[in-house]
């Protein structure tokens, strides 16, 4: 078992943490972090006393016999754990601020839909970054936000933030709601790791409504959709001359979603219900689409058709109430059956994984408390949206080569009374401060002769 | 006697023959129930009953008492509803129901002092949705218990995570939104069948962005936080001239003289009864400088607040709201999902706590309702962070005496103390660890959950042959 870190020992690695340089500087600088407890996510599984070698921004050693290089800054973990950095899946981090004032991953504009890229519009000074990295997030995936559906945050005024509904008049383009991109959390002015690794439409209900009002309709009009992105793609110069049949979607639309139909970008299809899933699943056969399942709440009732169609599952480890006629079998165990079927599982954050992005952790020790295995929980977080998204050569694990995104612990990270210590992303160690820790750090003494704007 | 008798009588919702005891020749007729004012009156009495039980002991157990105490190897003993004893190294005595604690832990039951659930049910359709009557600023005729529907499946998942007691609000659309009531989280065909004997009624009131919103976006009053508060103000100086009309009434009648009872106002009652200290006051309010005008609006009119809930920035105001004695309902996570929740600390409940204040971790939710144990954690974890020591002995409270205390029942339940109704978790470790869950849950001393055997699980109406299952 872990030695649970004293807060002395806490304090002076934040102390260490604090004292060392950053940014520039940090990238060139050599680090090893000995006597930890180490979950790697990759082949080498846990090593349960070791050393990792962060060198050049990546990580050039891990394992239980690993050397201190010289000249190297040593980092006593003195049995913490070590971790690979999480990734926040389904994220609105860089591209939301408050939340009640909206965001940059929502349009309505029928000329920019499948088109829309949320990598021009992402902020890497955004205040929530650092207090996402507070959970070890070092990675997210941040996807654009469908209408139809809506996963805001629901006050008790009883308003919930509310992207449904094109009215009564259908607007087939918005079942493209646009494509994700993955970026890091380091600090710096270029977060984006990867842009168009995905395309998020929505299933179910949201995308019935889009497409007019009933779930038969989606399908139908998706269809008849790609078949204009294919005769587009053979026929770009007479599209674009204006000598082509009319099209249903922009020119931008459609060069959008040609990686679409040709397998080359996976739709990322917002999907709850059992029966919705299948429909999805034969759409995919039938129109050679690459898919990945968002949501999933009912995805362990079809386990082995999703396993046998090799579709990964991006679901909120925590969903669990019948919320809508749509998410009826909901359950805690949907994590767990769906690793016993042989699906790739990650899980995306309440509310879109942006201010709480840093509960991610406690998401995935409660897949764990209802029946998934640890290391499939890690996976969850880490190697697996790594791998889904088209970057899991480059992060995810702790393996030689790789970007070092490492996370040193104080204990099981999915405990809430664990805290990180040390957080690298891309070889740098990042300042641990944040907004909230300098609001806490103003209002800690109330009674000062001067008001607290002074300190 | 014959004082506290007319007392009684003058009430007008007496005994039938309890108003001729005033002594008066010709005793006025008493009122009947719907028309006098009366606070204590229930129209809606509780129906609730604890399930079958049989006296317990659970042995062996780390306990936490919410008292600050952390017993170890303790004994939990359960007789006729009550707590019976607490204490370390107890043989379970002849006749009880033995439960091995062993490598567990023992809470009281979990209280969530701010929840929707029966009023926003699950699922989430316009026909159930009733938690905010968002047609007037001032609602405080309205009352919760007659949105609630028993139903709600999320009643059941808060149960299995240990929520023996919540309070459920009526939302915060409005200035005024209305009654809470409390209830026990046991399953039943009505809503009166939960309700909680003895449970003060709390009124439900709302500072900051939600009333200006959904009023001011209907050009309306309030639109504002200037609007609010003249809002919160007239309807108190309305309320003050009820009461002193029905006080007037009241006295004549008590001297025998001839009057005519004022008409009774639904929305009048409930805010008298704040005035006259039966009903609490559970005030929706993030922001530090809005918590420190609703003080003094209810310094300005003599109520007293009882809670401010979600309360993100209580910590910029702890030393005040524990000089006040007002209890902090709050979250560890969240925060920036609209400007007044923008300053969200982790820590606020512990640098309340620190300052001598009553900290609670509420939900607002019917998914963190399940885990408020884990949000607890989330706060203590930070408030260690912080530097500020503090036991799982004390942030057990939290979720148990503090939301107790701050509903107005800390002498019936929210400790394990003898004599104190058993409500009791069993936990399969220690329940700040994300790996605990709640193995037993007991009402009033009867097994009302159990992890591991279905007889014990009850299920919502509302899943019956629903989805396959």
């Amino acid at each position: 078992m872990l030695r649970r870190f004293t807060l002395k020992a806490l304090v002076a690695a934040a102390v260490v943490a604090l004292a060392a340089p950053i940014a520039t500087a940090a990238s060139a600088e050599t680090v090893a972090i000995v006597n930890a407890r180490i979950l790697t996510a990759g082949s080498a599984g846990e090593i349960a006393n070791g050393t990792i070698v962060i060198r050049d921004g990546t990580i050039a050693a891990v394992g239980a016999n690993v050397p201190t290089p010289a000249g190297a800054r040593v980092i006593d973990a003195r049995g913490g754990v070590v971790t690979p950095g999480f990734f926040a899946t389904g994220s609105q981090l860089g591209a939301v601020e408050v939340g009640a004032l909206g965001n940059d991953l929502g349009v309505r504009n029928p000329d920019v839909s499948a088109a829309f890229d949320v990598q021009y519009g992402l902020n890497p000074l955004s205040p929530l970054i650092p207090v996402a990295r507070w959970g070890g997030i070092t990675r997210a995936i941040v996807m654009p936000e469908a209408q139809g559906g809506g996963d805001g945050h629901k006050d008790d005024a009883g308003t919930t933030a509310d992207f449904a509904g094109s009215g009564p008049d259908s607007i087939t383009h918005a079942l493209f709601a646009g494509q994700a991109a993955v970026i890091h959390l380091g600090a710096g002015v270029d977060i984006l790791v990867r842009p168009k690794v995905g395309m998020v439409v929505p299933f179910g209900r949201a995308g019935a409504r889009i497409a007019g009002g009933a779930r038969g309709a989606e399908i139908v009009a998706l269809k008849a959709l790609l078949q204009d992105v294919r005769d587009y793609a053979r026929n770009r110069d007479a599209v674009r001359r204006g000598g082509y049949r009319e099209m249903s979607l922009s020119i931008a639309d459609l060069e959008a979603l040609v990686p679409v139909v040709e397998g080359r970008m996976p739709i990322i299809a917002e999907v709850s219900r059992a029966a919705d899933i299948l429909a999805l699943l034969k759409l995919a056969r039938e129109e050679n689409l690459k898919v990945i399942i968002r949501g999933g709440e009912e995805a362990w009732m079809v386990a082995d058709q999703i396993a046998a169609a090799r579709v990964p599952v991006l679901l909120y480890p925590l969903s669990n109430l019948p919320s809508s006629f749509e998410r009826i079998n909901a359950t805690m165990e949907n994590a767990a059956r769906l690793e016993r079927a042989g699906v790739l599982v990650a899980f995306e954050t309440a509310e879109g994984g942006a201010h709480r992005a840093r509960e991610t952790r406690y998401d995935a020790g409660n897949a764990v408390a209802h029946g998934m295995s640890y290391e499939g929980a890690l996976k969850a977080i880490t190697i697996n949206p790594a791998r889904i998204f088209g970057v899991g050569d480059r992060v995810g694990s702790l393996e030689v080569g790789k970007e070092a995104d490492v996370v040193l612990w104080s204990g099981d990270p999915f405990e809430p009374l664990s805290q990180p210590l040390a957080v690298f992303i891309q070889g740098r160690q990042q300042p641990m401060e944040a907004r909230n820790l300098e609001l806490r750090d103003r209002y800690r003494d109330l009674n000062g002769a001067y008001p607290l704007g002074y300190k | 006697m014959a004082a506290l008798l007319a007392g009684c009588a003058t009430d007008g919702v007496g005994s039938p023959s309890g108003g001729s005891a005033s002594g008066a020749s010709t005793p006025p007729k008493p009122l009947p129930l719907g028309l006098a004012q009366d606070i204590k009156a229930d129209p809606f009495p509780s129906t609730y009953r604890p399930l079958p039980q049989r006296p317990t002991a659970i042995v062996g157990a780390t306990v936490l008492t919410a008292t600050g105490a952390q017993i170890e190897n303790g004994t939990v003993l359960v007789r006729d509803g009550k707590i019976e004893r607490v204490e370390a190294g107890l043989a379970a005595p002849a006749g009880y129901d033995v439960v091995d604690g062993r490598g567990k832990w023992v809470t009281p039951g979990v209280i969530d002092a701010h929840s929707h659930l029966g009023v926003y049910p699950s699922p989430s359709v316009p026909a159930t949705s009733d938690g905010n009557e968002a047609t007037r600023p001032n609602t405080s005729d309205v009352w919760s218990e007659h949105s609630i529907w028993p139903h709600d499946p999320g009643f059941d998942t808060a149960r299995a995570g240990g929520v023996t007691t919540l309070q459920i609000l009526p939302g915060s659309a409005n200035l005024f939104g209305g009654r809470s009531v409390t209830v026990r989280n046991v399953p039943s065909r009505t809503m009166q069948g939960m309700k909680m004997p003895g449970a003060p009624y709390g009124l439900k009131m709302a500072c900051g962005e939600n009333p200006a919103r959904v009023y001011g976006g209907r050009n309306q009053s309030p639109a504002t936080g200037m609007g609010n508060v003249a809002g919160y103000r007239n309807a108190w100086i309305n309320a003050a001239a009820y009461q002193k009309r029905w006080d007037d009434y009241r006295a004549k009648v008590e001297k025998g003289e001839k009057a005519d009872p004022p008409a009774r106002d639904l929305q009048m009652d409930t805010l008298a009864g704040v005035l006259r200290g039966d009903i609490l006051v559970q005030n929706h309010c993030y922001r530090a400088d809005e918590m420190a005008v609703m003080i003094d609006i209810a310094k300005e009119f003599g109520y007293r607040i009882t809670a401010f809930h979600h309360a993100s920035e209580a910590y910029k105001l702890a030393d005040v709201l524990a000089k006040e004695d007002i209890c902090v309902a709050t979250w560890a996570g969240w925060w920036g999902f609209k400007m007044e929740a923008l300053d969200g600390i982790e820590e606020n409940a512990g640098l309340v706590h620190a300052a001598g204040g009553c900290a609670v971790i509420h939900s607002d939710d019917d998914t963190l309702t399940q885990r408020l144990n884990q949000e607890a954690a989330v706060a203590l974890s930070a408030a260690r962070r912080a530097g500020l020591n503090i036991s799982e002995a004390d942030a057990i409270k939290w979720i148990t005496a503090n939301p107790a205390k701050a509903m107005g029942i800390l002498d019936q339940t929210g400790t394990l103390e003898a004599g104190k109704r058993a409500d009791v978790v069993l936990w399969s470790a220690n329940p700040f660890s994300v790996y605990a869950k709640a193995e037993r849950v007991y009402i009033d001393g009867a097994l009302t959950y159990d992890r591991k055997d279905p007889r014990f699980q009850s299920r919502s109406d509302f899943l019956l042959g629903m989805g396959g299952r």
